[in-house]
């Protein structure tokens, strides 16, 4: 892995490291493409909306929720050519609270449905409409992808089969 | 003229996979489209949290019926990438070999089910019986037709033999010969222009901005390609087109997947006749270290993103899986808001969303084991019709 070879990589790091000093930690080049970056959950968009108008990173592939404990993650990967970033949202476990960015990547809802639906996060400024993957009648405040979930609790005597 | 609500699915809304669409409609029109989907949640993602890597490989090949290849190819090189391990080039030529076999096999579905929804039965016989060609050679190297099992952490579970190389080889010949023919009955037969030409029209500009993959996102003039802009396996070092149409409709995405057949062909050849020395399956610890990876995979239906973050133990933390059609149901409501409800079909089958296909085609006789034959079951066909009193002889 040359310098050379990192040289698209390396603009990126030192652009987001300009536009957001001490906002910004631990932006990493885990190899040739692949990238990491760690911001505050406030800043999520602001920092997702300079890299989609500034940098090309005009593709969101997806969004990975994370349960680390006394944090929530939301992870946001963005696609600019071949460059990978994933940028990880963080939150207090006690407040997972974001803001949309479907207003940047209108195909997103359902990435963020996902967060809520299976780690419980707050979604500021979503749209109303149908919950996403879990169905219908699944019973409030069970989240099934936080570390501590184990299973629904077991219906009560004379419900169910 | 009031508007009128019509439920399509969630039971077979195109094909047969669930998924719910709500249709306004103005007489024939379609103004307004919603879509309910998570019928098919199964919980994977957490499931592969209490699993080893190993057990993991075999769910994750699960998530679809039809690129199982491509999930667990994007699951394992995650993996690996975490450890450090190169599993190393014959491997990796494998992985590819298989994975071009599988986009054969989808795209020849997915041309069988579009001939099905546009009322030209015969397309979707003739692709699906060509289809068994690409099927028996998959079967040849893995012993499987759809769930190959041919990945595992470290590389490959089955070598490709000369002789195997060699009959893959001619199956691939056969199929080029086959898919000449459906490139000239997509582009110049009358009953698929008359269905597909200006239907589900999906502009440039807004393929970007919902962030479409694969076929879908080609057809409307976005080039983008995980094979060539971020390559993985041996791709970098493959000569290949990546096909795009400017149409914006379901006619470019019926165009772009019959060029990608030939492509296809091209690569596996490419890969076969020159297969790299060398072992098959690295070594490799059960206990993956800290750390976390983002695997791409330009599945046959596009983008496929896997995000794995171990903690050195044997099972991973977290396992992320967004499969390109998720990327593309944005994009449906768009297609099908101002289209005609007997389109709607057509358009949400042409994205070619994920439906499981297990069934063997091998017809089995008593508890004998005896297999049917192809020519066996047409003979079987016409003596049926026959005792009906139908005539041949005049045909």
């Amino acid at each position: 892995m040359t310098a050379a070879a990192l040289e698209r990589e390396n603009a990126v790091k030192a652009a987001l490291e300009q536009k957001f000093p001490g906002k910004i930690s631990d932006i990493r080049i885990a190899r040739a493409r692949r990238m990491f970056a760690k911001v505050a959950g406030a800043d999520a968009v602001a920092v997702l909306s300079f890299l989609k108008d500034e940098q090309g990173f005009d593709h969101l592939s997806t969004i990975t929720g994370l349960d680390e404990g006394e944090n929530f993650a939301a992870m946001y990967h963005l696609v600019s050519g071949s460059v990978v970033l994933s940028l990880r949202a963080v939150v207090p476990a006690s407040a997972p609270v974001l803001s949309t960015v479907t207003g940047l990547f209108p195909g997103g809802e359902d990435f963020e449905r996902e967060l809520i639906d299976l780690l419980g996060f707050s979604i500021e400024g979503l749209k109303e409409g149908r919950r996403y993957p879990l169905p219908d009648d699944w019973p409030a405040g069970e989240y099934p992808l936080r570390k501590s979930w184990k299973g629904l609790p077991p219906a009560p005597k004379g419900e169910g089969k | 003229m009031g508007k009128i609500t019509v439920p399509l699915g969630p039971q077979h809304p195109a094909l047969k996979e669930p998924g719910s669409f709500t249709l306004a409609l103005e007489g024939e029109q379609v103004v307004g489209a919603s879509i309910k989907l998570g019928y098919n949640h199964r919980g994977i993602e957490k499931t592969c949290e209490q699993r080893t890597y190993t057990q993991d490989v075999y769910l994750i090949e699960r998530v679809c019926g039809i690129c199982s290849h491509s999930h667990t190819t994007a699951f394992c090189t995650a993996v690996e990438e975490i450890a450090g391990v190169d599993i190393g080039k014959r491997a990796k030529a494998i992985r590819v070999a298989v994975g071009e076999l599988e986009r054969i096999h989808s795209h020849l579905l997915w041309l069988g089910v579009a001939g099905h929804e546009i009322g030209f039965d015969t397309l979707f016989m003739y692709s699906w019986r060509d289809r068994e060609l690409v099927l028996d050679a998959l079967e040849l190297i893995s012993g499987n037709r759809v769930h190959y099992a041919v990945n595992t952490i470290g590389g490959v579970r089955r070598d490709i033999s000369a002789d195997t190389a060699r009959k893959v080889l001619a199956a691939v010949d056969k199929l080029e010969e086959r898919t000449k023919y459906y490139i000239k009955v997509a582009t110049e037969e009358v009953t698929v222009l008359a269905r597909a030409k200006g239907v589900g029209m999906l502009p440039e500009s807004v393929a970007r901005k919902l962030c479409a993959v694969g076929p879908l996102a080609r057809a409307s003039n976005v080039p983008k390609d995980v094979r060539r802009d971020d390559p993985y396996l041996i791709y970098d070092e493959l000569d290949f087109n990546v096909i795009t149409a400017n149409s914006c409709d379901v006619f470019g995405r019926l165009y772009v997947r019959v060029f990608e057949l030939l492509e296809s062909c091209k690569l596996i050849r490419q890969v076969l006749k020159a297969l790299p020395e060398g072992d098959i399956v690295a070594k490799m610890s059960r206990k993956i270290p800290a750390g976390e990876a983002v695997a791409r995979y330009e599945a046959p239906r596009g983008e496929d993103i896997h995000y794995v973050k171990s903690n050195g133990t044997e099972m991973p933390d977290r396992v992320k899986v967004r499969a390109p059609t998720m990327s593309n149901f944005a994009a449906v409501s768009y297609m099908l808001e101002g289209g005609f409800l007997a389109d709607a079909p057509l358009v949400i089958a042409a994205i070619d969303p994920c439906f499981s296909c297990t069934d063997r085609a091998t017809l089995l006789r008593g508890n004998s084991g005896e297999v049917v034959d192809l020519e066996e079951l047409r003979r079987m066909g016409i003596e049926h019709y026959r005792a009906k009193g139908v005539d041949f002889s005049k045909l």
